[in-house]
C-alpha cells in the first residue's frame, strides 16, 4: 500500500470515528462509513491540510469513496 | 389552561455532573471556584471561574465522552455538549423516551444560551485571518448556533415537537422554563425538554466581561470567597459554565404514565427595564414588575412565598435586587428565606436561569433552603433571611426563582410544592 493510501485512510478513520478496518478503498464515505455532505466537505479540506495540495470544488464532486480520495491524491498531491 | 408540572431533572455545574451530587455539595456549603488553568490569564484581571470538576465521570466529575461521541464533539462548541448531558440526564431522570411517532410529536426541545460558542467564533476567526476562507470548517457555524444545542438533543432523543431557543443572557434559562411551560399549557406539546447551557470561561468573554467591570478581581490568590453575593466586600460577578434541563409536562401527561412529580409551575412573569445595556433600573423597577406578574400569574399573595432563589449575582446590582423583594413583601419579608446559589456555583449566565429553577424545585422536594455562602457582613440590613453559610430547614410551599439579564430582560418562575 502506498504511503498516500495509508494516510488517507487513517484521515478518514479519525474524522469519520470508524474502525480503521472498515476503511478499505471500495468503501464509499456516505454508503458505507457513516459521513454526511458536510463531513465530506471536511474530509476534503483535511485532504487538501494534509497533502498540502488544493481540490477544486468540482473535483471534490468525484471523490466519493476512499478509493476515489487516494486516486486523486496520488496523482495530484505535492 | 392546562397544569404544567416537572417531572425530570438533569444538570452539569461547577460543583459536579449530575443533581443530587451538586445538591448535596451546595447544601454542604461548598465553592465551586478556583484558579483558571488551562489558558493564559496572565494578562487578564479576573483569573478564577466556576469551572467544571473534568474527570473520567467517577465522583461527580464531567467526562465530555460520556455524554457525545469524540468525533461529534469536534464539531461543536462545549456549551452544545453540557446541553447534552443535562438534557439526557433529565430524560432519564423523567423516565421518557418517546418512540412512538405521536409521542415524539408532542415531545419538544426548548434549551436557550446567552452567548453561544464563542470559543469556536473566536478560533475560526484567527484561522480565516491566517489561512483564508477555504480552511473553515463546515462545522463552523452549526457547531456555534445557539439553537444547535436544542437540534442536538431533539436528533439524540427523537423529539419531534416545538423546537425553539431563548436567547437573554443572563435570563435565558428562566425564560426558557417559563416558556416552555407555556407551550404546554397551550397543548403545542405535552412534553418540553427545556433549559439553559454556557460555556463562557475562554479568553475573549473572561476579557470581555472583564471591560464591563462586571467581574471579581480582587480575590484571586482565594477564588472560594470571591462569590459572596449581599456582602459588603463584594466586587463582582465569577464567571461559571454548565447547563441546567428539566422535562416540563402536561400534568394529565405525567399522572397518566405515573411519572415522578418535582413540582408544578404555577407562575410565569416577564418585564423590561428600558433603561440600560449592562445596569438594572436602579429603582429595581423591573424586577418588582416581574416579580409582581410571575405571582398574579400564580394566584397568590407576596406573603405565600416561602423561598427565593435570588439573582445575586455578587455585584452592586444584588441591593437593587433586594430593594425590589423588600417592596414587593413589604410586612411579610420577615418571613421569606432567600439565597443566591450563585455564591456556590458562580455565575452560569444563560444556563444559570435553568440551574436555579432545579434548586428551587429541590429547595420544595427537601424542605431546605440551600445557603448564601460567604456572607459575612451584610452590606444593607434586611428583615429577609439571606441564609447565610448553612442551609436552612423550612417550610417551603412556594419557591420564586429570580433571573436579570443584560439589555434589561427580566424573568421570575413559581414553582409549587405539588398538590391534587
Amino acid at each position: 500500500m502506498s504511503d498516500i493510501a495509508e494516510r488517507v485512510k487513517k484521515i478518514v478513520a479519525e474524522h469519520l470515528g470508524v474502525e480503521p478496518e472498515k476503511v478499505t478503498e471500495n468503501a464509499s464515505f456516505i454508503d458505507d462509513l457513516g459521513a454526511d455532505s458536510l463531513d465530506t466537505v471536511e474530509l476534503v479540506m483535511a485532504f487538501e491540510e494534509a497533502f498540502n495540495c488544493e481540490i477544486p470544488d468540482d473535483a471534490a464532486e468525484t471523490i466519493l469513496t476512499v478509493g476515489d480520495a487516494i486516486n486523486f491524491l496520488e496523482k495530484n498531491a505535492a | 389552561m392546562r397544569r404544567v408540572v416537572v417531572t425530570g431533572l438533569g444538570m452539569v455545574t461547577p460543583l459536579g455532573c449530575g443533581v443530587e451530587i451538586t445538591w448535596q455539595r451546595l447544601l454542604a456549603g461548598q465553592s465551586g471556584a478556583n484558579r483558571i488553568e488551562n489558558f493564559d490569564v496572565s494578562d487578564l484581571p479576573a483569573k478564577i471561574a466556576c469551572q467544571l470538576p473534568r474527570g473520567d465521570g467517577t465522583d461527580g466529575t464531567f467526562n465530555p465522552d460520556q455524554w457525545m461521541e469524540p468525533k461529534e464533539q469536534r464539531k461543536v462548541d462545549e456549551f452544545i455538549i453540557y446541553a447534552m448531558a443535562a438534557a439526557r440526564q433529565a430524560l432519564d431522570d423523567a423516565d421518557w423516551h418517546p418512540t412512538s411517532y405521536e409521542d415524539q410529536c408532542a415531545s419538544g426541545v426548548l434549551i436557550g444560551s446567552g452567548i453561544g460558542g464563542l470559543q469556536g467564533i473566536a478560533e475560526t476567526a484567527l484561522l480565516l485571518q491566517e489561512r483564508g476562507p477555504r480552511r473553515v470548517s463546515p462545522f463552523f457555524i452549526p457547531g456555534r448556533l445557539i439553537n444547535l444545542a436544542g437540534g442536538y438533543v431533539s436528533i439524540e432523543h427523537g423529539l419531534k415537537g416545538p423546537n425553539h431557543a431563548v436567547v437573554t443572557a443572563c435570563s435565558t434559562g428562566a425564560h426558557a422554563i417559563g416558556d416552555a411551560a407555556r407551550l404546554v399549557a397551550f397543548g403545542d406539546a405535552d412534553v418540553m425538554v427545556a433549559g439553559g447551557t454556557e460555556s463562557p470561561i475562554n479568553r475573549l468573554a473572561m476579557a470581555g466581561f472583564a471591560a464591563c467591570r462586571a467581574l471579581s478581581t480582587s480575590y484571586n490568590d482565594t477564588p472560594e470567597k470571591a462569590s459572596r453575593p449581599y456582602d459588603r466586600d463584594r466586587d463582582g460577578f465569577v464567571m461559571g459554565e454548565g447547563a441546567g434541563v428539566v422535562v416540563v409536562e402536561a400534568l394529565e401527561h405525567a399522572l397518566a404514565r405515573g411519572a415522578r412529580i418535582y413540582g408544578e409551575i404555577v407562575g410565569y412573569g416577564l418585564s423590561g427595564d428600558a433603561y440600560h445595556i449592562t445596569a438594572p433600573s436602579e429603582d429595581g423597577d423591573g424586577a418588582f414588575r416581574c416579580m409582581t406578574a410571575a405571582l398574579k400569574r400564580a394566584g397568590i399573595s407576596p406573603a405565600e412565598i416561602d423561598y427565593i432563589n435570588a439573582h445575586g449575582t455578587s455585584t452592586m446590582a444584588d441591593g437593587i435586587e433586594l430593594g425590589a423583594v423588600q417592596r414587593l413583601l413589604g410586612n411579610s419579608a420577615a418571613t421569606v428565606s432567600m439565597s443566591s446559589t450563585k455564591s456556590a456555583i458562580g455565575h452560569l449566565l444563560g444556563a444559570a436561569g435553568a440551574v436555579e429553577a432545579i434548586f428551587s424545585l429541590l429547595a420544595i422536594r427537601d424542605q431546605i433552603a440551600p445557603p448564601t455562602i460567604n456572607l459575612d457582613n451584610p452590606s444593607v440590613e434586611t428583615a429577609i433571611d439571606l441564609v447565610p453559610h448553612t442551609p436552612r430547614e423550612r417550610k417551603i410551599d412556594y419557591a420564586l426563582s429570580n433571573s436579570f439579564g443584560f439589555g434589561g430582560t427580566n424573568a421570575s418562575v413559581v414553582f409549587k410544592r405539588y398538590t391534587q
